[in-house]
């Protein structure tokens, strides 16, 4: 429960009341936008969690449920060309990013179709087009690989920025100081999102560390840091595109603690002993996706008739990504040989 | 004789050797109040309290260090890894540290730890949850290399290697866990560095370890039915490698078959070929064949995985092209 006597920008208990229209700070195309997307993440992770469960596919399958804000509120607040990194729990990123949802379904089947050919499964989602950059299964091998994606933005001289996720489990990882240290001596354009759920599987920020304000960390390296409500995709946007600005103007990297929630246990396998009901629906109730839909309501944004039309497009999508999936085919086993080296001709040692 | 579950061979291993020694400890990621990831420590902490089952961050080259630092000074820490992929991130201390304390002081410090936890293939779990590591330690003197296939033998041999005064990579495996079979009533060890006969068989000698060995088995099945019979050699221990088991048996089945989970350049059937051809020679009456993974990294697709891993059809093959039939 410590997220909920954290400072300042940890989400409050309240539900937040929606705000008039006089008083947003965003406009109604951009809340229609989150809400259409955060949809989408949502009810594409609630069909994988069951197919999961139906078995229609294998692996891990690590879900983003309740954690959407952040991605909505990064990719509104960076620009298409900006570049994206994250770790396993990756479904959302892509979603957010504009990738196909039929591909993104293709791969956790394992097809050839998948946005990975299906070679990577629901850890490694990739999509070079819409600069999503994976999908990563060691905790915090990303950090380092995402400040030298910034690295060569910066030695390119483009004013593109680098949006680099992790969870709060993975600020524990040695390379996050090194890296930590290198982008801000250089001034990488990069920003450090720790994706903070405030669980490591079944550990909680405060059994691993004495400094449980995971906005401290960049301190030792001056690097400019901040928590940030993690539920709101209004707060995550404003520290985005904030930070995004510093990058921008070669000031170098931000780290941001956004203060979020999973719904959902740390894959399809975990009872969840470590923590109460009662904590997973406190944070139900400040659900981003249902903040969206109250703002575009109590505006009168959309008729009733028009809000029926996205769900039902979303539930459109979802459906048609599993008859995608499910029609598609598995790869050959020849395919083994392919994408390993860039290559064409190495010799493998094959023996059957 | 009992029945047990290879964790709760593991989880016995470690706490009668805790209840015989204060000095061991284990610590790693969800050991304790989760129990174990794969519930291998489950119920340790509530026994053996926070100060000797000790959950850690994901640190695992920390942590690793920290376990050979406190090996240095009188300890004898048990050291789990989530699965041995992580534990690439550790491998400076265990290679650069534990492996080479004794030999750099000249004898002065030594590190009795043990580094444990899943190693190999667990499914659809992609390229870098997927690898086995036999060979990458095999290849460090002053390391000590253990994948038993048994829970008998993970028992014996984790209790032998929490007493060894060397440092020891246990490889097992997130699939294996759940097998269940017979372990002895009681106390027992299982000497470091013995290879075990598995199965009797005077045809061809086949040289396996960890969960592919069950394969293997499966292949020796399908063989008999034949008329062939396999001789089953588990090494047990991959370094240091019982190779005169090996050669023995050789000596009676003049064909060799080694069946590997892992890739195959530089592997541990390289390793056997190279000392086959040189030391049993004289006794051979085919080629050395062996059966490993594709030289590929482990992709997620299940067709892809059916066409990397060794199965009872390429087994088979093999066994058969050192007895030239087909
Ligand atoms: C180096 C490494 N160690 C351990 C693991 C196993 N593991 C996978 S996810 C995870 C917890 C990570 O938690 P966090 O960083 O908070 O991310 P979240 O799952 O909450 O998104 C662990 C320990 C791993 N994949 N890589
Ligand atoms: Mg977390």
């Amino acid at each position: 429960m410590i997220m909920a006597t954290k400072s300042a920008s940890a989400p409050k208990k309240t539900t937040r009341k929606s705000a008039a229209k006089s008083q947003l700070k965003f406009s109604k195309e951009q809340y229609i936008k989150w809400y259409k997307d955060m949809l989408l993440m949502r009810k594409f992770e609630e069909k994988a969690g069951q197919l999961y469960i139906q078995q229609k596919f294998g692996g891990f399958c690590h879900l983003y449920i309740g954690q959407e804000a952040v991605v909505a509120g990064t990719v509104s607040g960076s620009r298409p060309t900006d570049k994206h990194m994250t770790a396993y729990r990756d479904h959302a990123h892509p979603i957010g990013l504009g990738t196909d949802p039929r591909v993104l379904m293709a791969e956790l089947y394992g097809r050839t179709t998948g946005c990975s050919k299906g070679k990577g499964g629901s850890m490694h989602f990739f999509d070079k087009e819409k600069n999503f950059m994976g999908g990563h299964g060691i905790v915090g091998a990303q950090i380092p690989m995402g400040a030298g994606v910034a690295f060569a933005e910066k030695y390119n001289e483009t004013d593109n920025v680098v949006f680099v996720s992790m969870g709060d489990g993975a600020v524990r990882q040695g390379a996050l100081h090194e890296t930590f240290n290198m982008a801000m001596n250089w001034k990488l354009p990069v920003i450090f999102i720790i994706e903070n759920n405030n669980y490591a599987m079944g550990t909680s920020v405060e059994r691993t560390t004495n400094v449980t304000d995971l906005s401290k960390i960049g301190d030792s390296y001056e690097m400019p840091s901040q928590s940030v409500n993690g539920m709101s995709p209004e707060a995550v946007h404003e520290a985005i595109e904030e930070a995004a600005t510093r990058a921008r103007n070669g000031e170098g990297p931000t780290l941001l603690d956004i203060r979020t929630y999973r719904y959902k246990g740390h894959s399809m396998s975990d009872p969840q002993k470590y923590r109460t009901k009662e904590e997973v629906a406190e944070y139900q109730a400040q659900d981003p996706v249902e903040h969206c839909l109250q703002v575009i309501k109590d505006n009168k944004f959309l008729t009733e008739e028009e809000i029926k039309e996205i769900q039902d497009w979303v539930k459109k999508e979802v459906q048609e990504s599993i008859e995608f999936a499910e029609n598609s085919p598995y790869p050959e086993g020849k395919e083994l040989y392919e994408d390993v080296y860039m290559q064409e001709d190495y010799p493998y040692i094959i023996e059957y | 004789m009992k029945t047990v579950q290879f964790r709760e061979a593991l989880r016995e291993a470690m706490s009668e050797e805790m209840r015989r020694d204060k000095n061991v400890f284990l610590m790693g990621e969800e050991v304790a109040e989760y129990n174990g990831a794969y519930k291998v420590s489950q119920g340790m902490l509530d026994e053996f309290g926070p100060k000797r089952v000790i959950d850690t961050p994901i640190a695992e080259l920390g942590f690793a260090g920290i376990g050979v630092g406190a090996s240095m000074n009188g300890l004898r820490p048990i050291v789990e890894f989530m699965t041995w992929n992580f534990a690439i991130l550790a491998a400076d201390q265990i290679i650069n540290s534990a492996a080479k304390m004794l030999q750099m002081s000249g004898g002065q410090y030594h590190c009795p730890i043990v580094f444990r936890g899943g190693n190999g293939t667990a499914g659809q779990l992609a390229a870098t949850h997927s690898q086995s590591f036999e060979a990458f330690y095999a290849h460090v003197p002053g390391l000590k290399v253990i994948t038993p296939s048994t829970p008998a033998d993970a028992k014996g041999l984790l209790k032998s290697a929490i007493r060894d005064n060397d440092p020891v990579v246990f490889l097992e495996s997130e699939k294996m866990y759940g097998d269940k079979d017979e372990i002895p009533e009681g106390e027992y060890l299982i000497p470091i560095g013995v290879a075990d006969t598995k199965r009797k068989g005077a045809d061809v000698t086949i040289v396996s370890f960890g969960k592919i060995i069950k394969v293997a088995h499966a292949a020796a099945d399908v063989l008999a039915k034949e008329g062939i019979e396999c001789e089953i050699i588990d090494l047990r221990t991959i370094r240091p490698i019982d190779y005169p088991a090996v050669v023995e048996s050789i000596k009676k089945t003049n064909r060799c078959v080694v069946v590997e989970e892992s890739w195959p350049l530089a592997s541990i059937s390289s390793e056997i070929a190279y000392h086959v051809q040189r030391y049993a020679f004289d006794y051979l009456d085919a080629p050395v064949m062996r059966v490993t993974q594709t030289d590929t990294p482990f992709a997620f697709s299940p067709t892809l995985i059916d066409e990397a891993l060794p199965n009872v059809d390429r087994i088979v093959k093999a066994v058969k092209a050192t007895l030239y039939r087909n």
